[in-house]
This record gives structure tokens, sequence and C-alpha cells, in this order.
């Protein structure tokens, strides 16, 4: 599933389970849930958070076994849906959360998965044996609107294109060219460090997470507005 | 404070003095009325350059002014209240009938790069100065209006999520690079001097004043909306 581990001022999230494959359903989508929530309790000013993954994939989307061992059309429908609305339930969490996040892509992230690594503020990649891949044009699936939300967010011009319409398996060094990621790294254990580093120069910045998370929202207003974030008008700076 | 100079067909706007041209209501009041002048004084083939003398563009609003108030309610108030005479300046410069230039040959922070980022051009040095959004750093939030303007001006997520979320103290080199200024000069001198070559290019053209402005709202239709700038359907028998 995943596990939550604090390390002084980190917040250190491992996937895990489901074959390696940390494919999302809803027993992960929930533990994910619940350990943004722990972290968010337990927040202080300096906090960061890193999740990282280990073996083959960071996530490779919906548990799609699940989803198909419905038994009816309508039923597979409904546990799509359901697992749809984890996700934007997943994004919301990720977005309000009142510090900086660090996405250590060590494996490959497909659909859901590249919207779990988009979900934080940060995104590092490892040079080989990571993807990202869209697969929904190839899979013949729309993508609804907060994800779409996300997309314009995060990622600007001809790499958004790129992204959704080509059906395009997006290797480390193209992702770094394209401004998805912030830099790769060889080897999953160098992907996982630089995380934690980047996650503790972070921390080391002491900023207030309030803030934080107020600024992140005026950043990506349109998705906010989208998945009801609302403003909160905090009273008094730290002048 | 601030000075208003006509040389030809181009307004050059000073801000004066040594010091770091700190926006407290004073200042902002006289800038307002000097655009306010330009607007004015306006005909075909106007162009502004702003600019300022020393190491400072501008450094932001005068928090002195704001923390003088007592209490942190109080400073929340007074840079709430600085915020609020702003934006009628931003709202000025967004649609003034003529080409804008900001000439940045000191640290552009704050509401001092809030200033620069609302004209079509920015001009910036190499050698000095940085541009910097410090509100993470000192735990304050951003007004509607600075978020929609970065957004439209800045097309790139990764920039706007740097200045924004990071803290970065952006040079020159790396403005120009990632799309920020149009062009950075090591030196003072080299900057005002292509500042002027630029004005004298578009100034050229002869443009209808008001079409440019009206082509420009179009450009940054949120920031516009959120600024009360109306669109205008203009015709003219120019063709």
């Amino acid at each position: 599933m995943c596990s939550l581990e604090k390390r002084g001022n980190l917040f250190i999230l491992i996937l895990t389970g489901q074959n390696g494959e940390h494919r999302l359903n809803p027993n992960l989508f929930s533990s994910i849930i619940s350990a943004i929530s722990r972290a968010k309790a337990e927040s202080t000013r300096g906090s960061a958070l890193v999740t990282v993954s280990h073996g083959k994939f960071f996530c490779n989307g919906f548990d799609l076994d699940w989803v198909n061992a419905a038994g009816s059309d309508e039923e597979t429908q409904k546990r799509f849906n359901l697992l749809l609305d984890y996700l934007k339930q997943l994004v919301l969490a990720f977005i309000s959360l009142p510090m900086p996040t660090i996405a250590a892509v060590s494996g490959h992230a497909t659909a859901g998965g590249v919207v779990v690594a988009l979900c934080h503020d940060y995104v590092l990649m490892r040079r080989h044996r990571s993807v990202l891949y869209m697969i929904d044009l190839d899979l013949g699936i729309k993508i609804p609107e907060p994800f779409m939300a996300l997309f314009r967010a995060k990622i600007s011009g001809s790499a958004r294109r790129d992204l959704l319409l080509r059906g395009l398996k997006i290797k480390g060094e193209e992702a770094l060219k394209m401004g998805i990621v912030e830099a790769v790294y060889d080897g999953e254990e160098e992907v996982t460090n630089a995380g934690i580093k980047m996650a503790d120069d972070l921390a080391k910045r002491t900023w207030h997470g309030d803030f934080y998370a107020e600024i992140r929202r005026g950043l990506y207003s349109e998705l906010c507005d989208i998945l009801g974030i609302a403003s909160t008008p905090i009273a008094t700076p730290k002048l | 404070m601030c000075t208003l100079e006509k040389r030809g067909n181009l307004f050059i706007l000073t801000l004066t003095g040594e010091d770091q041209h700190r926006f407290n209501p004073d200042l902002i009041s006289s800038l307002l009325d000097l655009l306010s002048q330009v607007k004015a004084q306006a005909t075909c083939g106007s162009v502004l350059i702003t600019q300022a003398q020393g190491k400072f563009f501008s450094y932001g609003f005068d928090l002195d002014w704001a923390q003088a108030a007592g209490s942190e309610r109080g400073a929340a108030k007074r840079l709430q209240h600085m915020a609020d005479l702003f934006k009628p300046v931003i709202a000025t410069l967004l649609s003034l009938p003529m080409p804008t230039i900001a000439a940045i040959t000191g640290h552009a922070v704050a509401a001092g790069f809030t200033l620069a980022l609302s004209h079509d051009y920015l001009i910036m040095r190499k050698d000095r100065g940085i541009l910097w959004m410090p509100e993470v750093d000192i735990a304050v939030t951003l007004p509607d209006y600075i978020n929609a303007l970065f957004k439209e001006k800045i097309g790139d997520a990764s920039v706007r999520r740097d200045l924004f979320l990071r803290g970065l103290k952006m040079k020159g080199d790396e403005a120009e690079k990632r799309g920020v200024v149009k062009a950075a000069y090591d030196g003072e001198a080299e900057v005002r001097e292509a500042s002027v070559c630029l004005a004298e290019n578009l100034g050229k053209r002869k443009w209808h004043g008001e079409v440019y402005a009206e082509i420009r709202k179009g450009l940054y239709p949120q920031l516009s909306a959120i600024l009360g700038l109306s669109h205008k359907v203009y015709a003219i028998a120019r063709l």
C-alpha cells in the first residue's frame, strides 16, 4: 500500500504493494490520502514531503484488473468512476498540503501515476528505466476536467500537447527538456536520495506552511477553483 | 520620488533617488498621476520607458510603513491598502495606449517586479540586479491581480513555480534564457541604450494607441477582467 515515514522535518511517503506496480485501487488511494492527512496534521514550519517508490514502477495507473472484475458493464463503469473520484481527492489532498512536495520518480509512471507525480511541486526522475506515459489516448479513455486542469497548470506549451496527444513514452532526458521534471538521475537510489536532499533543502527555508499552500493556491488558481479549494485569507503576514 | 520626461515621442518615467523606491501610498499616488498624464498626452507613435536610478528598480511595498502601524493586524491592513492602491497603476499600464518598456537596471522585487512585468517589454542588466518574489519567504500572500499578471505574462509553468514557490532570485541571464525578460545586457548604460533603441523602433510603426491597448487587453483576458478593464470594439478607417 503505502507507508509514511518521518525523518526530522521530512515526511517520506513510500508507495508499495500490488505486485510492485503500485496500481491505484480503493485500498492504495485510501492509504495515500490518509497518509497525506497525517502529514498535514503533523506539519510544522519547515516541513516537506517526498514521495518515493521501489522497483520497476512508480505507479502504473488505475488497477484495471479490479475495475474489470466487476461482473457487469454497469458495475465496471461504476468502479472506474470511483477510482476517478479517488484520484480527484488525491490531487486535492496534495495540492492543498501545507508544505513543499517532491516526487522522486524512479520507475515507470502511467496515466493516473503521471497525475500522482504531477501533483507534487517538483518532480525528479530516473534517466533510464523510467517513462511517463499518458496511455489514455491509446486506450481510448477520455481525461476528465480536473486532471486536464492539472496538466494545464503544471506543463506549458508544446510539452503539454506532446504528453497528452502523442501517446509518447517520455523518458527522463526528454521529460527534463520538456520542463516536466526538474532533474534526472542514474539509478533508483540516486533519484530517491536526490528527492530527500531536495526536500531537506526546501525544508531549511522554514516556510510557513499555510502561506506556502495559499501561494500555491494562487499559482494554480484554475485547478484549485475546479477542485473546490477555496482561498483562505490569512490575517497576518509575518513581516 | 518619480518624474516624467518627454523626449520626442518617448515618455520616460523615472523612479528617482538612490533609495529602494519602495511603494508607499505617496509614491503609488505619484506614479498613477504621471501615468495618467502619459495617457492624456499619447499620440500615434508614443512609447513609454519606465526606469529607475541607483541600485534598485523597486524593492516593492513599503514594509516599514506597514509595520509602523504598530500591530500585526495593523501591518496587514496597511499592506492590503497598498495592494489596493497599486492595482490601478497596473490597470493603467495594461490599458496604456502605447508600447511600454521596463528598463531594469537594479533589483526588481515583489511589487517592483510586478511593476516591471506590467510592461510589454522587459530589458534587464546581466551583471547586476535580480527579479525576486520573496512572498513565500516573508509569509505574505499575493493579491489576485498579481497572480493573474504572472500567469498570463509568463507562459512557462516551471518558471512561475520557481518564482512563487521557491522564491527564486533570478539574475539577468537566467531571466533572458527562461523568457521572463526580452534581453539582458552588461551594464546600466547598455540597458538604457537598448531600451531607447527598442522604443524608437516601436515608435516608428506609428501604431494607433487605442487599438494597441485593445489588442494587449485581449492577450491578457483574465488579468484585464480582474483589473476591471473592459474590451472595446474598435473600428478605424485606416485600411
